[in-house]
């Protein structure tokens, strides 16, 4: 067709907005007659509240939780048998549960002043003391973070798949591994405006989001309105990485002072905010033992994985979205035959840990990649090797795997292969049998994952959450002049939906992307969506848009076939026309007929126009699977620690590209998260439960400097289930990281016995590391 | 955060600020890239602030026959882009490019650096190693101190009320002579988590080893160092033998660059 449709690398369309520093953030937004908020946060992470006092010259300007009458405390429920619900009001009541929740609002003409009248605020706190650690949370006598509650708790789970405890199996490996706290960081925090429209006798929330339709929910079951009083609008969107994909407590605050106040409200969270009272995320702990045949084959694997979930589900849901699917996705593209996995969700005092990209599966890689390569430093055998044998081999496919996970298509161990040659493998080998010049120790290391993404009603009903997709719609409209308006319910915040859903557009209808807009992130304005999060865009809201016009386009055929002179099967759509064997007409011509020239229409045209909603769900909604092999060759220098990522490859598999650049750019932008798990990035607590790094002086992201041109090869499976045979990809570059070069690390330092198993592998732990493995050699 | 209520007064000479300093609560400023993180933070609430960055003698550069004097003012951009000479054929230029970010050189400057005295900071060491030395206006007059011992703990200058810095001598270096540097940053414009400079010259004989980045201010070791890791092990150097380790690591470095037959 054009060249512009589905497999085409086009420029992004947002790009000549966002790149000249002309999107429209919140931080951007300003009404008239505004006022700004800043929020009084808990100094302490644990504690009971005696009081909150402000002074009387500003008492109108300070608000606690028993000043926001109608207003209940956010509730994420789960109707998985045992979960313990937690109730989050949005200003602390009675106790405080995390170093940095909201314990009052505070508001000015600007956010200066409002944190003037802040610093004036005294709290009464009697502290109590803190679960920092989520291990010892769970032993008995650890203080109770929700006193209603027996434990610490909010879920725990067992999957047990055949699982005997084989003593007899030759090869038997034990590890320990974790990975640290982190937080999202997108490059803009949230934020938000409250505005009563006293016309439409609304609350428009302009606010910082991945899913306006289910924080309009959440906002309407909080604040105890009707949807329809409620319009949730995502502006341009700096990043969200999960973080934006949740109801904030500061968003139901500012929504209920816009009311009360009756003037616009904002609030622009701080980076200090962002660190340490909310975009928490990744910690897990594992306790692994594997079994394997002397050759390298694994036989079965055992767990007991622990997940910090922090103080609070947040809503729609997060306490045990990660701990209950490490137990189902822990075994990845691995093909063996015994299994167990006992997980604890555990409630502490920290912020609550949010999906962040990924979810669940960069400590579940970390882990399981790791236990890969444990088991071929037993055998004696090349991890590549060992990796190879116990992959799912693509004869196997369609695939389930050991714990039901059903595998759609694709060739893991050639992603393996390919990712070996693009690296130089046997080279790399012969290299390492020399030393470096500069006496550094290089090494070689892999990661292979599944990334199961877009997943749906089948995967989510028994979570009996407040957010389970069902069909996604699209709304195309042509306008008069044979442009085309296309509305979704998502939102793109760094995807570039607004150029891959016009190429959707394109395929189908030819319609140059140009001239295509696409409309997101409203709730006025779209269908309705759960939003942007799993991966699940291209699946599902790329099936919608391809389903709207392919409809649009049976209603445009209809009409130009008439105009034409010929009969609707008799014509065919492209390139922005309507063709028959002997003629064309545009669809500026046709939408020119139905909206200008109705006398010219057809008898029987459908009265219902060129405008029209339809939906979409796979065949199969399990989820697809794309997957992909990371491959990382480091150096470390052992005086100091720091290591030097020389080389990084990524063979991917994500089925049909829409644009294969947009792919690229979300796999180098994965990568440099995942890299930033491997080695930079933590937010340490202290055993108060003081969150220690409250700058990014502190808090490490990778920057330029640190992140290395990510090499990426593709491979092609398309998805027997899905339209055009795309798969999610959007969290895949995240994954693979950590265990790729931690796995790297280890075999650079194999004959020092250094083994590392903690993310971020910082200068500083791997120093020790070495330097106990030094003491313990020359014992 | 945002900062909270301050005056700002722009001095258009030395004896202006010196007065406005011995004020309450005022505080001196100069490229704000180490007090405005603090002023936003509310790290620091001071009523009033005096920006010294208009006084033209602290921009001014002067050479001698045997030193540069660089005014106060005078930021990392213009030391690394060679617009104001090197006395050190090059190290200056080479310590300022590798601090922070190319924003946060444009605004800082290297009397502030000095002035803001942490630890980790560069040059600090740098100009220890070099033999610098700090002109300081005050209350009393004009007064000159070595870099080496003015920076007496984390963020505690060796400065008076009232006082300011208004420029830095370096002492020209030979043709000969050599630089070491090293240090060990989480990431590229982080402050440095180890760092060591190192200064030798064949000419005249003289060595010198800074070390910088400890808990302690910038350590000098001078004269010989045939048993380098003997004088090492005289520093303070912290209580975590990692990082004891790291320290050590730069300083031999830093060292071998400079010299040679100092095995590193
Ligand atoms: C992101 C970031 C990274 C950084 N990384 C590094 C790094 O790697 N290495 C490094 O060395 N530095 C680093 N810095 C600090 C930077 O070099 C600053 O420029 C420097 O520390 C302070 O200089 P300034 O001119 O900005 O001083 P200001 O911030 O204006 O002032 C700092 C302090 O010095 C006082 N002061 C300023 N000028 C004078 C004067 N003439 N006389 C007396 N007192 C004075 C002020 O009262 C204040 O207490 C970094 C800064 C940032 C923001």
């Amino acid at each position: 067709m054009s060249g512009k449709g589905v497999g085409a690398s086009i420029r992004r369309k947002e790009d000549d907005r966002l790149l000249r520093g002309r999107g429209r953030f919140i931080g951007d937004m300003r009404f008239t007659g505004q006022v700004e908020v800043a929020f009084v946060r808990s100094p302490v992470a644990h504690g009971r509240i005696r009081s909150v006092t402000a002074p009387e010259e500003f008492r109108d300007h300070v608000f606690a939780m028993e000043d926001m009458t109608g207003c209940d405390g956010i509730l994420a429920k789960c109707g998985i048998p045992g979960f313990k619900i937690s109730k989050q009001f949005p200003l602390a009541k009675d106790k405080v549960r995390f170093a940095g929740e909201p314990v009052a609002m505070v508001y000015a003409a600007t956010r200066a002043e409002a944190e003037d009248i802040a610093a004036t605020v005294s709290l009464d706190i009697e502290e109590l003391p803190a679960n920092y650690d989520m291990r010892e949370a769970m032993k008995p006598g650890a203080p109770l973070v929700h006193d209603e509650w027996p434990d610490n708790a909010f879920l725990e789970g067992l999957v047990d798949k055949n699982f005997d405890a084989m003593e007899e199996a030759a090869i038997k490996v034990s590890r320990t591994v974790s990975t640290s706290r982190q937080c999202m960081a997108p490059i803009e925090g949230k934020g938000c405006i409250g505005v009563w429209d006293r016309q439409l006798e609304q609350l428009h929330l302009w606010t910082a989001t991945q899913m306006p339709h289910i924080v309009r929910n959440g906002l309407a079951d909080t604040l105890g309105m009707d949807q329809r009083q409620i319009r949730v609008v995502a502006p341009d969107v700096g990043g969200g990485f999960g973080w934006k994909g949740m109801l904030q407590p500061e968003e139901v605050c500012v929504s209920w002072l816009a009311m009360h106040l009756d003037r616009p409200v904002k609030y622009l969270e701080d980076r200090r905010e962002h660190l340490v009272a909310a975009s928490n995320c990744r910690e897990h702990h594992y306790e692994l033992t594997a079994y394997a045949t002397e050759d390298g084959r694994l036989l079965g694997l055992d767990a007991v994985a622990h997940v910090d979930s922090g103080a609070y589900s947040v809503y729609p849901f997060s306490a045990c979205l990660e701990a209950a699917q490490v137990g189902s996705i822990l075994p990845g593209p691995y093909d063996f035959g015994a299994y167990r996995c006992k997980t604890y969700a555990v409630c502490t005092n920290k912020a609550p840990i949010l999906p962040y990209r990924g979810v669940a599966r960069t400590g579940v890689c970390f882990a399981m990649e790791l236990m890969i390569d444990a088991v071929a430093r037993a055998a004696g055998l090349d991890p590549m090797e060992v990796r190879r044998i116990n992959l799912v081999k693509p004869e196997q496919m369609p695939f389930r795997n050991i714990t039901g996970k059903d595998f759609d298509m694709g060739d893991y161990p050639e992603s393996l292969r390919r990712a070996a040659e693009m690296i130089g493998h046997d080279r790399i080998r012969e290299r390492q049998k020399s030393a470096e010049a500069d006496g550094r120790k290089v090494g070689l290391g892999y990661s292979t994952y599944c990334e199961q993404g877009a997943h749906g009603t089948s995967v989510y009903h028994g979570w009996g959450i407040p957010m389970v997709p069902g069909f996604e719609q699209s709304q195309v409209r042509l306008t008069p002049d044979g442009t085309l308006e296309v509305r979704v319910g998502n939102q793109s915040h760094g995807q570039s939906l607004e150029t891959t859903l016009a190429q959707v557009a394109n395929e189908v209808l030819g319609v140059d992307p140009e001239k295509v807009n696409v409309i997101h992130g409203d709730t006025a304005m779209s269908p309705y969506s759960t939003g942007t999060w799993g991966s699940r865009s291209a699946v599902m809201v790329g099936g919608a848009v391809a389903a709207s016009c392919e409809k649009l386009a049976e209603r445009v055929k209809h009409i130009g076939a008439h105009l034409l002179q010929t009969s609707p099967d008799h014509v065919r759509i492209g390139e922005g026309e309507v063709r028959s064997e002997t003629g064309a007409v545009t669809l500026k011509e046709i939408a020119a007929t139905w909206y200008l020239a109705p006398q010219h229409l057809p008898g029987d045209v459908n009265p219902d126009g060129l405008e029209l909603t339809a939906g979409y769900r796979p065949k199969v909604d399990t989820g697809t699977f794309s997957y992909a092999t990371h491959a990382a060759l480091v150096a470390v220098d052992t005086d100091t620690g720091f290591v030097e990522i020389l080389d990084y490859v990524v063979v991917e598999d994500g089925g049909v590209l829409i644009n294969p650049m947009v792919v690229d750019g979300q796999i180098y932008g994965g990568t440099a998260q995942g890299i930033g798990t491997a080695l930079y990035e933590e937010m340490p607590f202290d055993k108060n439960g003081q969150p220690l790094a409250s700058t990014l002086a502190d808090y490490i992201l990778p920057g330029a400097g640190e992140v290395p041109a990510v090499r990426v090869g593709h491979m092609e499976t398309p998805s027997p289930n899905t339209r055009f045979g795309q798969k999610g990809i959007g969290e895949g570059g995240a994954i693979a990281p950590p265990a790729a070069i931690a796995n790297a690390i280890n075999d650079a330092l194999k004959e020092s016995g250094v083994e590392m198993t903690v993310s971020p592998i910082t200068p500083h732990r791997l120093l020790s590391a070495i330097m106990a493995a030094e003491t313990e050699a020359a014992r | 955060m945002k900062a909270g209520r301050f005056d700002l007064l722009l001095a258009k000479d030395v004896g202006e600020a010196v007065k406005a300093l011995q004020t309450e609560d005022a505080k001196a400023a100069s490229g704000f890239q180490s007090l405005g993180p603090m002023l936003n933070l509310r790290l620091a609430q001071p009523r009033l602030i005096v920006n010294l960055t208009r006084i033209p003698e602290l921009s001014a550069v002067e050479e001698t026959a045997d030193m540069v004097v660089y005014g106060a003012a005078v930021t990392h951009a213009a030391i690394e882009d060679g617009r104001v000479p090197d006395a050190a054929g090059g190290a200056l230029a080479r310590v300022a490019s590798g601090i922070a970010y190319r924003a946060v050189r444009n605004r800082g400057t290297i009397g502030g650096s000095l002035a803001h005295a942490d630890p980790a900071a560069d040059w600090p060491t740098a100009l220890t190693a070099l033999g610098a030395k700090v002109r300081v206006a005050g209350p009393r007059g004009v007064r000159r101190a070595p870099v080496a011992g003015f920076v007496r703990g984390a963020f505690a200058p060796a400065l008076g009320e009232g006082e300011v810095i208004v420029a830095v001598e370096v002492p020209k270096a030979s043709a000969a002579a050599r630089f070491g540097y090293v240090k060990f940053c989480r990431k590229v414009g982080e402050f440095a988590e180890a760092m060591a400079a190192a200064f030798h010259d064949p000419d005249t004989g003289v060595t010198r080893l800074a070390v910088g980045a400890t808990e302690a201010p910038p350590q000098l070791l001078e004269g010989d160092f045939a048993d380098l890791d003997a004088r090492l092990a005289t520093l303070d150097l912290g209580a975590d033998p990692v990082r004891q380790r790291l320290h050590r690591t730069a300083a031999r470095r830093a060292m071998a660059e400079a010299t040679t037959g100092i095995a590193a």
